[in-house]
């Protein structure tokens, strides 16, 4: 689904992503980890078409991304680190408006979406204005305004930043299932526990690639017990450090 | 190839932002009344009611129809008798008087010349006092001292009434103003609130997202061009004397460049703080001083007569004057009006290249 080869972005005479390679499945929940500055965002944003990689080639369904920017851009849903909808908009107004700049009809979108909305609890609330939602309620929103059109590809950077344990793991829950109906997830994060949950993890410092692989067995490489203690191992940081 | 679809959707999300705002309604409704109401009343340059002190030595019939003259106009009124006792230059400095007339003994008789003095610390007013004063003593048949007889014919403004001049000149102010404000901010908001990367990432156009953004603008702009008139008639009288149709036409041009000018300001602009100055920067001043709004151009130096092209109100302000006091017809202003559609188009070009649909 995803292929990046040698991909590196610099601003200026830093380099905030430095030669990563990535082979991304279909229906794979891959997740970003590092600490904040690690190049996660970065190369998400590079990943969907937001940035333009300094060099490097990022290939999506066999597309380059510079190339058939139009394409591909049909094909992936993407949700921002920054919670970006509209907070004067009622909630449906706001998928209303996705649905309409990726030119789906509404009606059968939104029917679609149905059993997300009811489980997360959105069913109720899509006459209120965005602004007086709960945070964990505008995240959830967040995550089906960029599911209106079905994309086969998602990502979320830093979806689950500001929201209680129990509405994260809804929320992964989610993401879980999506995953299973084939959709590809690329998820930022900066909780070690949610790494648990995605099929593979790259984890990065500096821009670089650290550690890639699935969570079970870089724990089981690096001896450790959970994702926490294998992400300082593996930035080389003592605990007492932290 | 732009979408219609698109634009709507983006159209419509706009006319909700603007319904539910108060920020955009105060720079669309109440911001022109304001400036309508404090440029109106403030930036009077009419004469009204100027103290005038009158020593009349002659006491004839021919001195009392000259002073009857003066004060039969509201441009004069005479300085009260018991004033009088002082020196006339002690009631200029005090200014209980701004003008004098003085009649020598003879006057009608022997004696045909009057001197009339004029406070010059405000050099515009003195201007005007002389120019209204020499009106009406023209108008009384009698010469002036050095025996000229000047009679100027005033055409359109006859009472040289200025609001007759600012009222046309504020609406093209205040269009551009609020119509370059209106999309700058629009578009550097979605950028500082971060929607406008949910945007980027979608398969949006440059074309599609200006669009959107400028229809619903367009439909306010008009909106308030029409408030603006409606309120600079009733409020200070000025005529419409062309038709209502080329007023919409012209006008409906006009916000479109200035709508432009506003998408163009966007492309530069990363923050609302930043548009909006840049916005009030390339509109308030170049407007004021290089559209022949307060300063015709004809008398400017060549080079800034040539900068004026490039000030859409310098347009506007032709075609604005020309049907509101002249009645022009589509025929005498096509120029000025294919000049600011012409704006429009370049201006839209070079904002749909600038903008960018990836972050920098």
């Amino acid at each position: 689904m995803i292929h990046t080869s040698h991909l590196v972005k610099q601003f200026g005479s830093f380099k905030a992503v430095d030669e990563i390679n990535l082979e991304i499945g279909r229906g794979e929940i891959f997740g970003f980890l590092g600490a904040n500055g690690a190049g996660k965002t970065t190369t998400i944003r590079m990943l969907c078409g937001l940035l333009k990689p300094s060099s490097g080639e990022i290939r999506i369904d066999n597309l380059d991304i510079i190339k058939h920017s139009e394409q591909i851009k049909h094909k992936l849903g993407y949700m921002s680190q920054k919670f970006s909808l509209y907070p004067d908009l009622k909630a449906i107004e706001n998928l209303q408006f996705y649905a309409g700049i990726y030119r789906v009809s509404f009606e059968p979108a939104l029917k679609r979406l149905e059993p997300i909305l009811e489980q997360f609890g959105l069913s109720s609330i899509l006459k209120t204005l965005t602004q007086d939602l709960p945070m964990g309620y505008k995240q959830r929103l967040s995550l089906v305004a960029a599911l209106m059109h079905d994309p086969p590809l998602v990502f979320l950077d830093e979806p689950t930043s500001g929201v209680d344990p129990q509405a994260r793991r809804e929320f992964w829950q989610v993401i879980n299932d999506l995953a299973q109906s084939g959709k590809t997830i690329i998820v930022s994060t900066h909780f070690m526990d949610e790494a648990e949950y995605c099929h593979r993890v790259i984890i990065m410092q500096d821009g670089r690639e650290v550690a890639l692989g699935n969570p079970a067995e870089l724990k089981q490489e690096y001896g450790s017990a959970n994702m926490q203690e294998l992400f300082l191992k593996v930035l080389g940081v003592s605990d007492a450090k932290l | 190839m732009p979408s219609f679809s698109r634009i709507r959707a983006i159209a419509e999300k706009e006319v909700f932002h603007i319904l539910r705002d108060s920020r955009t309604l105060v720079i669309i409704f109440l911001m022109p009344l304001l400036q309508l109401i404090i440029f109106g009343y403030a930036m009077n340059m009419e004469i009204r009611q100027v103290p005038l002190l009158v020593d009349d030595l002659a006491m004839n019939s021919s001195s009392r129809a000259l002073v009857d003259a003066f004060v039969n106009t509201d441009y004069f009124q005479l300085v009260p008798k018991e004033a009088g006792t002082l020196q006339p230059d002690e009631l200029f400095r005090e200014r209980r008087a701004q003008a004098s007339l003085s009649i020598p003994k003879d006057f009608g008789a022997s004696e045909h010349r009057v001197l009339l003095r004029i406070d010059a610390s405000d050099p515009n007013s003195a201007q005007m006092i002389q120019n209204y004063a020499l009106g009406i003593v023209n108008s009384t048949g009698i010469q002036t001292d050095a025996g000229i007889d000047l009679r100027a014919q005033i055409l359109y403004n006859p009472d040289l009434k200025s609001s007759f001049f600012f009222v046309p000149g504020l609406i093209a102010l205040i269009l551009v103003m609020v119509c370059a404000l209106l999309t700058s901010i629009s578009i550097s908001r979605e950028k500082e609130m971060g929607t406008m990367e949910q945007i980027l990432v979608s398969p949006v156009s440059a074309t599609e997202i200006l669009f959107g953004k400028v229809i619903p603008y367009l439909v306010l702009g008009l909106l308030d061009a029409l408030i603006i008139l409606a309120v600079g008639m009733l409020l200070f009288q000025v005529p419409f004397r062309g038709d209502f149709s080329v007023f919409l036409l012209f006008t409906f041009l006009y916000v479109l460049t200035s709508l432009c000018l506003g998408l163009l300001v966007s492309t530069v602009a990363k923050t609302q703080q930043a548009a909006m100055m840049m916005a009030l920067g390339m509109t308030l001043l170049p407007t004021l001083l290089l559209s022949g709004y307060m300063f015709p151009i004809s008398s400017m130096p060549v080079i800034l007569q040539k900068l004026t092209y490039i000030i859409p109100a310098s347009y506007y302000l032709q075609i604005i004057r020309g049907i509101m006091l002249k009645g022009n017809n589509i025929a005498q202003l096509y120029q000025a009006g294919l000049s600011l559609l012409g704006m429009s188009v370049l201006m839209l070009i070079v904002a749909a290249r600038r903008f960018k649909l990836r972050l920098s």
